[in-house]
């Protein structure tokens, strides 16, 4: 047999990597524009889509699906094609699958500011941008399998088990969380509602980290590591335990993110117990990662690639040691809902992600351009300077959220809240969002000397487009027929078909599951809780748009200390009307549960202009364009046949009569602002649909009660 | 609580898919050699010369 010789494509992998770069910078100022606003909320310049409530989702997707994403893409590119001897399967399909995945994060840099969003935590893109993911993420499956299976190494490597457990994952995991019903262009509802939907949710939010965040990118480490070490990985039988003991364990640890909610015991010690069980695995990997530096520590010392890696590897130990720890429902009680959260989080992105891929871009980009890194020092700056961000983003944010947790929780000793009112443990706290503002500054420095590290690198070498290599042609499995060629066609027959009946399975699976779930749901109703009226709908879609639920739960825990803040805990069935449900994961300011007639119209009136004049020290942005935008009362009655259509009990008479039962309801909150303190609104005013959801929720039962 | 039903089903799903990929990777002898594959991996840039095995 001879020896076949081809080209490694180059130009997709370099592609990747400068958007990884771009898009990195990007998503780590607007990080950085967020974190300001969290002590210095003016910084929005009265600007709705400079506000944090939108900025925060548009941070995150940046960071996870442009950052990590493009970085995930540049490696798999790159380490596929020599870990197979074959070149990507298709030129086309590469470029599609580059400039679909570019089109989409525009299109998230566009809509997430301007409020188009489905509220759910790292799923925020509306159903339009989620066809297009779906399609994007087809064609880079087709393309890696398509590769694989023209293969000239027999063998799969490690890396190539993360990357396809990534793919399957990430599919079922993305369709699942975002089944739902188009109202517009730019509006849809989740089919889930309430603790269903917190369920689907975190069941994907959870393992969007663990497979866009962790699997593939442990596939770049079991690459790129031993690479740059120039040593085999520690040990290769403990990377195959690994990868199928902890894409095993993963996908059921989602019910830790809901831990004390209205979600059913049993799921919640379910998620409990598996996440404990990732500890194992998780460090099994982390061992394996700082043992293949074993007798080369040297040379850590000297190449600022190793140092990141080394960095890398052991933030992603402790981020997975401390999960399981926070999935327990004793720490999780003091830690959920607070900044101990973001902390833990970004030991991970900015650690394990961050580190992991600028160690990837100062070994892979000279290499493509066929010359040295510019500066080894320059990297070596980046690398300290990066660290030290780190430190001053987390370690604040750890005594942040004790602090705060350990203030909600004091009683005086007659038994009232010591700390009564929510403010007082914010203002405690400012201090330390100003530190993590400045790790976070720290964090940008660094990727900025990236930036010119990388340019001047370029600009001394030439692209090596096309990297020609040489492989004998795998052997064909059984010999007793001639005719190589239709032999390998044979053998790839069996994995297309895999392949064919999985996404068969998966859509004939939710075709047929979902219209099941529709017609009867077993979430224990209460007679008491009835649907939103339609001002109140358009109201919770106000505050879907300007991202309330990312510093205002709807969950009140049952504890003391919760209901004595608060009032009474939050049962699942006075959720099942809410589609999307919005119980949020962050108390940057207190539970919205109950605060339906907490306060009387107009406070929510002042307090939406100016949150100081009611709170003097608050954090809260202004929210001045609500006042001046109005609401189409028209727009409600298809928000309204779609919620039919979900499940919800309007009557033929409730859809018609939108328009004037909104009329009304708006009217009398307008007239009873003007009674109270002479405010003139319009009844059309988003204002006033916001209060009539504000002063709705969590009050079904109340009313009952009396 | 019926979700917990779709959800049990796609994450059996997954678990099948991969039991699945375990199973035909460990019969196609994936796993039989535990040395030479984190060796291999290293030597690509030898791959540059036809004139190397």
């Amino acid at each position: 047999m001879e020896k076949e010789v081809f080209k490694y494509d180059n130009v997709a992998t370099r592609n990747f990597l400068v958007a990884t770069i771009v898009w990195g910078v990007i998503a780590f100022l607007v990080g950085l524009i967020a974190a300001t606003q969290l002590f210095y909320p003016d910084l929005n310049l009265d600007l709705p889509w400079l506000t944090f409530g939108r900025l925060r989702a548009l941070h995150t997707n940046g960071a996870i699906f442009a950052f990590v994403g493009n970085a995930i893409f540049a490696g798999v590119y790159h380490s596929l094609q020599r870990l197979l001897k074959t070149r990507m399967a298709s030129d086309l399909l590469s470029r599609i699958h580059f400039w679909g995945w570019q089109f989409i994060i525009i299109s998230a840099v566009i809509t997430l500011p301007l409020g188009i969003t489905s509220s759910k935590e790292y799923a925020e893109l509306e159903w339009p941008i989620d066809i297009a993911i779906t399609l994007v993420w087809v064609v880079f499956g087709v393309n890696m399998f398509w590769t694989i299976l023209k293969r000239r190494e027999r063998h799969l490597y490690v890396a190539i088990w993360f990357y396809i457990a990534t793919f399957v994952t990430v599919a079922v995991l993305h369709i699942v969380n975002n089944l739902e019903l188009p109202v517009s262009m730019t509006k849809s509802y989740s089919l889930f509602a309430g603790v269903q939907d917190a369920l689907v949710q975190w069941w994907y939010g959870h393992n969007a980290v663990a497979f866009f965040l962790t699997t593939p990118v442990l596939g770049l480490m079991y690459y790129f590591l031993p690479k740059a070490a120039e040593r085999p990985v520690f040990s290769y039988r403990l990377s195959i335990i690994h990868f199928w003991a902890l894409i095993f364990i993963y996908i059921w640890a989602g019910p830790h993110h809901l831990l004390y909610t209205a979600l059913p015991d049993w799921a919640q010690s379910l998620g409990t117990v598996f996440s404990i069980m990732l500890i194992f695995p998780s460090w099994g990997g982390m061992i394996n990662g700082l043992l293949t530096l074993r007798g080369a520590w040297d040379r850590v010392r000297d190449s600022a690639v190793l140092k990141f890696f080394v960095v890398a590897v052991s933030a992603y130990g402790m981020a997975t040691l401390e999960g399981p720890l926070l999935s327990l429902k004793n720490l999780n009680a003091i830690a959920h809902y607070t900044d101990w959260i973001p902390a833990h989080v970004h030991i991970g992105t900015l650690g394990w992600n961050g580190f992991l891929i600028f160690g990837m871009i100062y070994w892979l980009l000279p290499r493509l351009y066929q010359t040295s890194l510019y500066s080894e020092k320059l990297a070596n700056w980046h690398f300290f300077i990066g660290t030290l961000g780190i430190v001053f983003w987390a370690l604040p944010m750890y005594v942040a959220g004790f602090t705060q947790s350990m203030m909600w929780k004091q009683f005086n000793p007659d038994g009232s809240l010591l700390y009564g009112n929510f403010l007082e443990t914010v203002t405690q706290i400012i201090p330390m969002y100003m530190l993590r503002a400045t790790g976070g500054l720290l964090y940008l420095t660094g990727a900025v000397l990236l930036v010119v590290n990388v340019v001047r690198t370029v600009r001394t070498g030439t692209l090596l487009r096309e990297e020609e290599a040489s492989a004998m042609p795998l052997a064909p499995r059984y010999q007793k027929e001639e005719g190589e060629y239709w032999h390998r066609w044979i053998e790839r027959r069996p994995v297309t078909l895999l392949i064919w009946s999985m996404v068969v399975i998966l859509i004939g699976g939710a075709v047929e599951i979902i219209p099941t779930l529709k017609i009867d749901s077993n979430v224990p109703k209460l007679a008491a809780v009835k649907p939103y009226t339609p001002l109140e709908l358009e109201g919770r879609d106000l505050y879907i748009r300007e991202g309330c639920n990312a510093c205002h739960s709807q969950m009140v825990r049952p504890f003391r200390s919760e209901t004595a803040r608060y009032g009474e805990y939050s049962k699942a069935g006075e959720f099942v009307y809410d589609h999307p449900f919005l119980w949020g994961s962050k108390r940057t300011g207190p539970d919205l549960h109950r605060v339906g007639g907490k306060y009387p119209h107009s406070w929510h009136y002042y307090h939406m202009k100016d949150p100081t004049i009611m709170s003097p020290g608050s954090i809260m942005p202004r929210y001045p364009w609500l006042f001046n935008h109005s609401v189409n009362f028209e727009d409600i009655v298809p928000k309204m046949e779609a919620m039919v259509t979900l499940g919800v009990p309007y009557t033929e008479e409730d859809v018609a009569n939108t328009v004037a039962t909104a009329q009304a309801q708006a009217e009398s909150i307008a007239a009873v602002l003007n009674q109270d303190e002479n405010i003139e609104v319009l009844p059309e005013d988003e204002i006033v649909a916001l209060i009539a959801y504000l002063q709705r929720l969590g009050t079904d039962i109340k009313v009952a009660a009396n | 609580m019926n979700i917990i039903f779709l959800l049990l089903f796609f994450s059996l799903l997954i678990a099948v898919v991969f039991l699945g990929a375990f199973l035909w990777s460990n019969r196609d002898g994936q796993f039989e050699d535990v040395e030479g594959p984190a060796m291999r991996m290293l030597r690509d840039e030898q791959n540059k010369s036809t004139t190397n095995s």
